[in-house]
């Protein structure tokens, strides 16, 4: 059914992740990508608030953006919509997201190995020098059979010479 | 005393999402969600971001339920939290309890784990750093 072949698109890959699932519950949208890394944005949304007095989006919903952005940054670098799973997320808060605010988090994809995958990124509300958190994650890679292990190496040459800034 | 269930008082995201009050397990509250189309990710399977929430959601009553029993009533802020994951999540309910690994005047050190049907099993972990700020009166 994949095309093997073909490139992973996050853009247009986004059109089916926000449609469905957790990702479509919370409104997630595509906002920009680069060679390694991706840009989704959470609305502002009165049903996910993190506490009653305060019109604040709950800490909750960032972890969710964030680990979906990690995804798409990982198969955006790989270029290949190969299995993964996510190992270990950390998430650092710096300060909660202003009133009513949309959060835009952006996450980079900055190695692959033949199994893992290292990620790091920022959500913010607007300004990505003020960031209402950091993050910092690993993903592994799931090998389904012995073709498909051929792939992270592959995409790991290609993310190496796609950072490389030559 | 404080009514217990006010520390379990789920905000909206909580609700939102459909995680609920499972009971008490020893004295701290355990959390469930059903598996649903809100916190599915890949076909048949909890979504990571789902099941952070979950584990977040633990952590925070935990919290509220030991400093209700303190009679102490700051307003929580996160600092951090690092979730381990260490099985899929079927097509299942989860369930998640928090620990409270340190509670001290301004910091508290949160330990939540998230299983489905085998408790000895979890699907992930969490620690949680959550700073506790002096109420205004």
């Amino acid at each position: 059914m994949t095309k093997e072949t073909a490139k992973f698109d996050p853009a247009q890959a986004a059109t089916f992740f926000t449609r469905h699932g957790h990702s479509g519950w919370l409104d997630l949208a595509y906002r920009d990508n680069g060679e390694n890394w991706v840009e989704l944005e959470l609305p502002w949304r009165e049903d996910l608030l993190g506490e009653e007095d305060r019109q604040v989006l709950a800490s909750g919903p960032i972890i969710s953006l964030m680990d979906m952005a990690s995804g798409m940054a990982i198969w955006t670098t790989m270029g290949d919509f190969t299995p993964i799973a996510t190992l270990d997320l950390r998430v650092d808060y710096q300060r909660p997201a202003r009133e009513r605010a949309a959060v835009i988090g952006r996450v980079e994809c900055y190695r692959t190995t033949r199994s893992a995958a290292f990620v790091r990124g920022v959500a913010h509300d607007g300004d990505p020098d003020d960031p209402v958190a950091h993050i910092a994650g690993v993903f592994m890679t799931i090998q389904r059979d012995s073709r498909k292990g051929k792939v992270p190496v592959t995409a790991a040459s290609g993310s190496e010479a796609g950072t490389g800034d030559e | 005393m404080s009514d217990p269930k006010s520390a379990i008082a789920l905000p909206a995201y909580a609700r939102s999402l459909g995680i609920k009050l499972h009971g008490f397990e020893g004295d701290l509250p355990v959390l469930t969600v059903e598996f649903g189309p809100s916190v599915e990710g890949r076909p048949q399977h909890f979504h990571g971001g789902a099941t952070s929430g979950l584990l977040e959601n633990a952590g925070y009553a935990a919290l509220r339920t030991v400093l209700i029993r303190e009679n102490r009533h700051p307003r929580l802020k996160p600092v951090n939290i690092t979730v381990q994951f260490l099985a899929a999540g079927k097509s299942i309910p989860s369930f998640a309890q928090g620990r409270i690994t340190r509670l001290g005047r301004r910091n508290a050190n949160i330990t939540v784990e998230a299983w489905q049907d085998d408790r000895d099993r979890p699907i992930a972990t969490a620690i949680m750093n959550i700073l506790m700020a002096d109420e205004p009166e």
